[in-house]
Formats: structure tokens, C-alpha cells, sequence
């Protein structure tokens, strides 16, 4: 069984919810984000979102923008992530999914990457501008190295587009809370109990919530709808302020305490 | 030659939908709005009265004679673009558009702008038609086109400043995706060339074909003949595609997209995507991109903010690859030579993007011979463009 449906099974038995992060790999320098990676696993971090910075993130907000431009001036490429994705497997069973846009996963070669990135230890993809209309490719040569392709799945997205898009999906569904870009926000999502219901109707597949989550109360609220909860912006800005065990602390506790 | 892409916007193996899934379903609506209103003579019929008594259709085509002797070779024939309301080709586009967003409903329209023309185009609809618009321009690209920025505002526009990556064309691009996902419910995207997600370089094709059926009703009656070559400037491409889409069914039409080769384009500074780039994704379609072994984008370099953009539409990659259109680049040096040309012989200042295919009919009028039968797609018109040139003028005395 692959390591994400796994992770799954696992804290459902135990009634909980799961912790999903981000980090941008290469941020500031490799050395670091790899250190910072194994700070997040070590404090509460049930999946790893191993972040691949990329020229122009037009679904980013301002601290992934300039979480990727960190690491690209360090001089982080698909290789050295790929590296540093089989380093994290070393010591640690928690599943890692390579989170990019699509041209840098395009320019290293879809099978070439399928067969890397399974050799490395990383469980699945998820491509933030890779529609499923686009995806057919790259999912048939995943699906052949058993590595699996987050579907995500946008508020604006109709009910009876969502099972077609699901109907093939594995692993989680990755519900974005906002139309907008990933960031910290204020408020959670007045709607998301009946997107959620909603999208209930169209998989049995986990649910995970993401965008706009910073902190633990938020977590918490969002958790009470989905099974997992992903943060992102809140972890790099963390990580960045020297504060991250104790920012992936308080977010776990919300999810998994009592 | 296939004209139409597929049912998912491929044109070959270039062009789909390469964006977020929050903005798939904003994609497909317009894709058929945008169908249902090119099949709705009604629509028609009010762009067609618009781009006629407002923005100054049919733009003439104009046989440049003092400019054809100088160049001593081919009839030299200018589709004079630059003639249009707000001086470029670019208001075609942008009233089509605005026409299709006022159909759908949407109160505000907002675009991303390089050189300022699609802006400025885009701000003069948003007037035209009484609605809000946001303007997403890179800071160098504010301060190379000051004039244009506050004609946008005038015009009522709000222009957001772009400072991340290199400040210009593509990052503009890029922040304006990022708001049309926060704003994607009341907001039509007027994307200003043939590139970006399905639909956007199809109807934006649809939208600039005007340039090439008056073009070849214009030549013919004047001529009594096709021409011999069409020659185009080629940056995101809209022009291009517009006036090459008349005389894709004509093989003997030869016809010649151009690049800008900025500083040359051994020394990597330059914007020809299709001449010295490779296969990528960019900005909602899989096209030729300028980028580097990891698929970072490379920075464009162009005297001409509207050709500095490292990516190009995705059916002149298509058209490209089938050789339909032959690619070439014209280097700052040549396009500033061909504005001097023009400016001087014909008293008329194009643009610096329209001097690039100039410059190419410079380079090609002779062997093509006296008998041969030339258009120069005239984008636009060069005023916004003075400050820039004294500038590089200055820059090139000193050294």
C-alpha cells in the first residue's frame, strides 16, 4: 500500500486528523531546508509537501514567491530535490509528495522524473497548473512507478466536474478553501462546510483542506470538516523567523490533541 | 493547415490549459461565450460598427514608395495599424473582448501590459463600455512607457505595479493571473496577445483576423494579385497571427514572423523564443519558451517592452514546426535603423515592435526582387517610443 493511503488509514484508526506542510526545498539554501524538512517531520508533520521553487508561481502568494526566489538564487534544480527527497526517506516513513508547477517537471522528462522520483522515495505529485485535461501523460507514467497525482479541487469547481476528476483520483483529494493565490489569511472560508459535504457526494477518498491556513485555531475549524489540513505559507514564514518546531507544535496539537 | 485548435486549445502538441484548477471552469465558460458570440450576427455586427467608427476601420494599406526605392528590391505595402484609435493594433483585440465581457455580465476587466499599448487599449474599452479596470504593468516597463501610464489613467484605469522577477512583460503576466484567481467571478482577463490558457490565443487570433482579411481584399484591389510575403513582428505574436490568418491557404503567400534579436542572439539577451528557445510551459499553455536546463524562465531582452517577453503564442510554434511561417530576429541595432528609415522617407514613426519587421524587409527587398509584392504589418505607431530611443541613442554616443 503506498505510503499516503497508509498515513490515512493509520490516523483515522486513531481518530485523528493529519498535518500536511510545506516547504519550499532550497530555502534559503538546501542545507537549511533540509534541516528545517526534518524539524517539521520530528515536531508533528504527518505529510510532506517538498516544495519545487519555479520562475514564475502564478498561484503563489508573497511568501512562497519569495521563498522560491531564495532558492533558485541558492542554485536549487529537480536534481538536487530529488536528492535531498532520498536523504529525508532515509529516516523517515512519512509520505512525501513533490509539489511543482508543471515546466520544470516538463523540462526534466516525465518518465525520467517518474522513475527518479520513485527511486528517491517520493510517493506522489501534485502539479499546481496541471489540470486534469492536461495530465493524462504524466498520470499513465506515474500509475506505472505506483506514485500518486493529488487531484486538487477549486471552489469553483462544479459538482459534476469534480467526479469526473475524481472518478480516476487516489490517495487524497486537495480541496483549495479560496479563489485566490496560497497565503496567510485572516478568516477561514465561510463555505467550506458544504463544499465539503458536496464533495463528500464525490469520492471516498481523504480530504484535505488547504490555502490560507496559519494557525491552530484555524486548523482546528478547518479539521472539524476535512480529514487533513494543509499549511504552507505560515510553515515557510515560520521557518524564516526561527520559529517552525513550535509553529508545526501548536498546528499539530489542534489537529491531533484532544 | 489546420486552422482551429482542439477541443482542448492544441495546436499540435503546443497551446491547452496549462493553470490552476480555480481558474478551469472560468476557462470553459469563456470558451463558449466566446463561441456562441462569434456565431451570433449580432455581435458581429456591433464590433464591426464599433472597430469601424470608433477605432478607425478599415486601416488603410499604404504603398510605400520612397521607402520601396531606398530599400531597392520589392513593392514595399504598410497595413497601417498605427493608424488605429490608440495607435496600435492592439484595440481590435481589446473591444472584442470588452464586447464578449459585457455579454457575459462581468463589470470589470483587467490585463497585464508590456509596452503599455494593451493597456492603454484595454483602459480606453473599460471606458468605452463604462466599466472598472485594472492594469498590471512591470515597474521597468513604467518607467521605459511613462506616457502610456498616465494616458491609462486619464482613462481611468487603476495600474498595479509589478516589481517581482525582472519588473517587465512577463511578470505582469504573471501577477495578473495571480489576481484574475482572487477575482475570477466578476472579472473578465484581457489578455492582450495570441498566448496564454485556451481560449485566449484563439480568439484573440479570431479577434486580430481583421488586420489580414482587409489586408487581402486591400492588396488584391490594388495589386490585382496576392502578395509574394506578409512580414510581421513577433512577440506574445497577436499581430502576426492576425494578418497571417487571411493567407494561411495560400502556399504561394510567404509568410515571415520576426523576432527580437535584442543585443544578438549569441550573447543571450534577446526575446526570440521560437529562434533560440526551447519546449515549455508558461503562463497557461505549452508553447517555445526561453528557459534554462531546469525550466526557470529566462529573461527576455528587447529594446521593444512589446517584444520583451520570453514565451510566444502557442500556434506560431505550431506554425513554426509545420513551416508555415518562416521565423527570423532583427536585432535592436536593425529595428532602430528601420525606424530612422521610415521616420525619415515616409515621415511616418512606427513603433519600435513594428520596426523589427522593418528591418526584415530591409534585409529581404532586394533578392525578392522589383516585381515582388511586400506587406509590413505596421503594429503601431512610435511616439510612446521617442523617450526610449533618445535614451539608447545617448547610451550608444558615449560609448
Amino acid at each position: 500500500m503506498n505510503r499516503i493511503t497508509q498515513t490515512f488509514q493509520t490516523l483515522r484508526d486513531q481518530g485523528r486528523k493529519a498535518l500536511i506542510g510545506y516547504l519550499t526545498a532550497g530555502d534559503p539554501d538546501l542545507k537549511t531546508s533540509e534541516r528545517n524538512m526534518r524539524v517539521a517531520l520530528a515536531n508533528g508533520l504527518d505529510i510532506l509537501e517538498l516544495g519545487v521553487p519555479f520562475s514564475d508561481p502564478t498561484a503563489d502568494g508573497p511568501a512562497i514567491q519569495a521563498a522560491g526566489q531564495r532558492a533558485l538564487a541558492a542554485g536549487v534544480n529537480l536534481h538536487l530535490i530529488l536528492a535531498l527527497a532520498a536523504r529525508l526517506r532515509r529516516t523517515s516513513k512519512a509520505p512525501i509528495i513533490l509539489f511543482s508547477y508543471a515546466n520544470p517537471l516538463f523540462r526534466y522528462g516525465y518518465a525520467k522524473l517518474c522513475r527518479d522520483a520513485a527511486n528517491a522515495g517520493i510517493d506522489g505529485f501534485l502539479v499546481v497548473d496541471l489540470p486534469y485535461e492536461e495530465a493524462a501523460e504524466l498520470r499513465g507514467l506515474m500509475k506505472h512507478h505506483k506514485l500518486i497525482f493529488i487531484q486538487l479541487i477549486a471552489p469553483t469547481t462544479a459538482p459534476e466536474r469534480s467526479r469526473r476528476l475524481l472518478a480516476a483520483a487516489d490517495g487524497f483529494v486537495y480541496y483549495i478553501l479560496v479563489k485566490g493565490v496560497t497565503g496567510v489569511r485572516k478568516e477561514l472560508a465561510a463555505d467550506i462546510k458544504e463544499h465539503m459535504s458536496q464533495l463528500r457526494t464525490c469520492t471516498d477518498l481523504p480530504i484535505a483542506a488547504g490555502f490560507g491556513i496559519s494557525d491552530g485555531a484555524q486548523a482546528r475549524a478547518a479539521a472539524r470538516h476535512a480529514d487533513a489540513v494543509v499549511v504552507g505559507s505560515a510553515l515557510v514564514e515560520a521557518a524564516r523567523a526561527g520559529r517552525l518546531a513550535k509553529k508545526v507544535r501548536e498546528l499539530a496539537a489542534a489537529l491531533h490533541g484532544g | 493547415m489546420k486552422q482551429e485548435p482542439d477541443a482542448l486549445g492544441h495546436f499540435g502538441p503546443y497551446g491547452g490549459r496549462y493553470v490552476a484548477e480555480t481558474l478551469m471552469p472560468a476557462l470553459i465558460n469563456l470558451e463558449q461565450a466566446f463561441r456562441q458570440a462569434v456565431q451570433d450576427p449580432a455581435f458581429n455586427k456591433r464590433l464591426h460598427e464599433i472597430l469601424r467608427d470608433y477605432a478607425g476601420r478599415p486601416s488603410p494599406l499604404y504603398f510605400a514608395e520612397r521607402l520601396t526605392k531606398a530599400y531597392g528590391g520589392a513593392r514595399l505595402y504598410l497595413k497601417r495599424e498605427d493608424l488605429c484609435h490608440t495607435g496600435a493594433h492592439k484595440i481590435n483585440n481589446t473591444i472584442g473582448q470588452a464586447l464578449l465581457a459585457q455579454r457575459m455580465g462581468k463589470q470589470r476587466l483587467m490585463a497585464e501590459t508590456g509596452a503599455g499599448q494593451h493597456g492603454v487599449a484595454t483602459a480606453t474599452a473599460a471606458a468605452l463600455f463604462g466599466m472598472a479596470c485594472d492594469i498590471f504593468m512591470g515597474t521597468e516597463d513604467i518607467r521605459r512607457q511613462a506616457p502610456n501610464v498616465q494616458r491609462m489613467q486619464f482613462l481611468g484605469a487603476t495600474v498595479y505595479p509589478v516589481r517581482s522577477g525582472t519588473a517587465t512583460l512577463k511578470d505582469a503576466m504573471s501577477e495578473a493571473m495571480r489576481a484574475w484567481v482572487a477575482r475570477v467571478d466578476d472579472t473578465f482577463y484581457v489578455i492582450g496577445s495570441v498566448a496564454g490558457p485556451h481560449p485566449y490565443p484563439s480568439m484573440v487570433r479570431t479577434f486580430q483576423s481583421v488586420i489580414g482579411t482587409e489586408a487581402r481584399a486591400q492588396i488584391l484591389k490594388k495589386t490585382g494579385r496576392l502578395p509574394d510575403m506578409i512580414i510581421a513582428c513577433v512577440g506574445g505574436g497577436s499581430n502576426a497571427a492576425g494578418i497571417f490568418s487571411a493567407f494561411l491557404k495560400d502556399a504561394k503567400v510567404r509568410l515571415v514572423g520576426v523576432e527580437a534579436a535584442g543585443f544578438g542572439l549569441k550573447t543571450g539577451l534577446h526575446a526570440a523564443s521560437i529562434g533560440a528557445g526551447s519546449i515549455g510551459i508558461l503562463h497557461g499553455a505549452k508553447s517555445y519558451l526561453l528557459q534554462d536546463d531546469d525550466g526557470q524562465v529566462r529573461n527576455a531582452h528587447s529594446i521593444s517592452a512589446g517584444l520583451d517577453y520570453p514565451g510566444v503564442g502557442p500556434e506560431h510554434a505550431y506554425w513554426a514546426d509545420t513551416h508555415r511561417v518562416k521565423y527570423c530576429s532583427v536585432t535592436d541595432a536593425a529595428a532602430l535603423r528601420a525606424f530612422d528609415d521610415l521616420t525619415r522617407l515616409e515621415g511616418i514613426l512606427p513603433a519600435l515592435e513594428a520596426s523589427h519587421a522593418l528591418a526584415e524587409a530591409r534585409k529581404r527587398a532586394r533578392a525578392l526582387g522589383r516585381k515582388a509584392v511586400v506587406i509590413i504589418n505596421l503594429s503601431g505607431r512610435g511616439d510612446k517610443d521617442l523617450d526610449n530611443i533618445v535614451a539608447y541613442q545617448k547610451k550608444h554616443r558615449e560609448h
